[in-house]
């Protein structure tokens, strides 16, 4: 039996995506964008500081980084708990020694469950920006839109009520929307977020309550991504990290302002073998002619500027 | 279902005709950059899933289509630089959706050939006339946005059926005669070209498309760290060269650009570029031009050979 006629029919082929999301363009082809001092690169570190609840349910998928064995998973939930208590604190240290300005993602719950980290970040002024509720809160397709709502609502005025911040960022968690995600997110004053991996720059995303800014964020690169997934070598992520710093910084020079995404994760890098490759990534960096550690939302400011 | 396609015989890697490539080059290398277009939103085939979540899928949706609003340029110029024309195996419907990329190819002179019209829609489940109907309106586009007659198939997601080759070849010589639909990238099995067998007794080859040198492969299925990638397309190169002073051998590096572009992995690519091109008996070629050249110069004494090393040695 052949398949239904659908399968040989493509009501989406003609020019641009077959989505009305945003408009197709090819970032070579762009107006060059300049950053603050001349610079060539902005260096967006992002720290994701996350909860994983040990009762995970895992709907409709489990997390990278979850829980993974029969309940109680207590290797799991500890291992991630970590990085909340030890790592992130090697991460501040890191951060301040090689003068490189964060953007801290958190799960609201974790905000909520860790006050004195949530304060130590308030005040050294580092952006947070919200990363949902926690990491087995997923949107995703499917999702009835009323739920979801009620969620994106309650990360946002969680989080923005313990911090007293206006946070116009936001990161689902496992990077995973549904269909009703962005339109959500413009409606709760979120201006920027970080999930689509399609591009090095940022680029305006359409909702039905108005534009977003689609953030680039790189997966390919992140720590959990190269250590925890390709199963790499630490000594192999510094090796990336400075060959993407070198690639970009040389297409910076013909091109304009290029971004160079940090994703990290103080459960991943926090560890005591592997925080030394992290301070040798910053330090490498941070020794780079033209370039600028910027929060997510500096960046940004100095795209729109140019763009508008 | 069949044990074995019987597109060709066994053919030992000893002993076989000398192949000789053009200029005496010992090796013909080409790159063959995949250039796709994934539907976000695809009708669900009945025998494999486009996506592992629900609608939409944007994790895998998205790193595609940064290869081609990124990653696409930056390979070019790599390969501009080392004098590389690319063969594209394109997802066609690309030439309605980004003929920006078309017209940069086209200027360049790069070869197109068919990998389906979208690398979400699986040949598994067609009849033979949906397949051929698809197979047809991919030449098709190729030949109506760049005036190219294909010569090549790589199956779209390297999804197939019994009758693919079939179909290809004779849609081919429908469209263009001897011009269209003589090769083949969808097999594995040799390092040379090897002359395949049809229900249409047309001459046909598959050419070498290395799996194992496919960044995708090396990437995402093999979790290759990219200084390694590297060093891979570095020694498989030597190797086969080192071979090809015997008889001429093919290398074939198949890209993404969703893969081989991203920044932290275009230096280790570049790296290998400039080693393989820096040696002087290279034929750096396409896909089509290695496969004219053996059909036109070492097919026939290939099938007899083959045929004379069906009984043993």
């Amino acid at each position: 039996m052949p398949l239904d006629k659908e399968h040989l029919e493509y009501p989406y082929r003609s020019y641009g995506m077959d989505h009305a999301h945003y408009d197709w363009s090819m970032l070579s082809q762009r107006p060059a964008i300049t950053w603050p001092n001349g610079s060539k690169l902005a260096v967006w570190v992002n720290v994701c500081l996350q909860f994983f609840p040990l009762n995970q349910q895992g709907k409709p998928f489990a997390v990278p980084g979850g829980m993974t064995m029969p309940y109680p998973d207590l290797r799991h939930f500890t291992l991630r708990d970590y990085g909340n208590r030890v790592g992130i604190y090697r991460f501040l240290k890191a951060f301040d020694r090689y003068g490189i300005n964060p953007t801290f993602a958190f799960n609201t719950q974790l905000a909520e469950r860790a006050p004195y980290l949530l304060q130590r970040i308030l005040e050294r002024g580092d952006e947070i920006l919200c990363h949902g509720w926690n990491m087995d809160s997923l949107h995703y397709g499917g999702m009835e839109r009323d739920a979801e709502a009620e969620l994106i609502e309650r990360s946002l005025s969680r989080l923005r009520e313990l911090s007293g911040r206006e946070v116009s960022g936001w990161i689902s968690p496992a990077r995973n929307e549904s269909e009703h995600t962005p339109e959500l997110l413009a409606a709760n004053s979120v201006r920027y977020f970080c999930d689509w991996v399609n591009d090095d720059m940022p680029y305006p995303f359409r909702t039905a309550n108005g534009d977003l800014v689609a953030m680039p964020l790189s997966t390919e690169l992140e720590d959990r991504f190269v250590l925890m997934n390709n199963l790499h070598s630490e000594q192999s992520w510094l090796e990336q990290v400075c060959d993407a710093c070198d690639f970009l910084l040389q297409e910076a020079q013909q091109q304009g302002g290029r971004i160079l995404a940090l994703n990290i994760h103080p459960w991943m890098l926090g560890q005591p073998h592997r925080i030394g490759k992290l301070e040798q990534a910053l330090e490498y960096i941070s020794g780079r002619d033209g370039v600028w550690s910027a929060s997510a939302s500096d960046i940004l400011a100095a795209w729109q500027q140019q763009t508008r | 279902m069949k044990s074995d396609p019987g597109f060709y015989g066994y053919w030992p890697y000893e002993n076989r005709p000398r192949i000789q490539w053009p200029g005496g080059a010992r090796i013909a290398f080409w790159v063959a950059p995949n250039i796709e277009f994934y539907e976000l939103d695809p009708p669900a085939n009945p025998h494999r899933k486009a996506w592992p979540q629900p609608h939409p899928a944007l994790p895998g949706y998205s790193i595609r289509d940064y290869g081609n609003r990124v990653g696409h340029m930056r390979q070019m110029e790599v390969l501009d630089r080392y004098g590389v024309r690319g063969s594209i195996s394109l997802s066609t419907a690309l030439c309605d959706h980004h003929p920006e990329i078309i017209e940069l190819c086209a200027q360049r002179d790069w070869e197109f050939f068919s990998h389906g019209i979208y690398n979400t829609r699986y040949t598994y489940g067609m009849s033979p006339e949906q397949e051929r109907d698809m197979i047809r309106d991919s030449m098709d586009s190729i030949h109506r946005h760049t005036g190219q007659h294909c010569a090549g198939y790589l199956a779209p997601a390297l999804s197939h059926s019994e009758l693919t080759l079939d179909l290809f070849a004779e849609v081919g010589t429908e469209l263009a005669g001897d011009e269209a639909g003589f090769y083949t990238c969808d097999l594995f099995h040799d390092d040379q070209p090897t002359p395949i067998q049809l229900r249409s007794s047309k001459s046909f080859v598959s050419i070498p498309y290395s799996l194992e040198m496919n960044d995708t492969i090396a990437y995402v299925v093999n979790k290759i760290e990219p200084r390694r990638y590297g060093q891979m397309l570095k020694d498989n190169f030597d190797r086969l060269y080192q071979e090809g002073a015997d008889s001429g051998t093919v290398m074939c590096i198949p890209t993404h650009n969703y893969q081989v572009s991203c920044p932290h992995r275009l230096r280790a690519f570049e790296e290998a570029l400039e080693y393989i091109t820096g040696h002087s008996d290279v034929w750096v070629t396409t896909g089509r031009e290695i496969a004219r050249h053996f059909i036109d110069n070492h097919y026939e004494q290939s099938v007899a050979d083959i045929s004379s090393r069906a009984g043993g040695c």
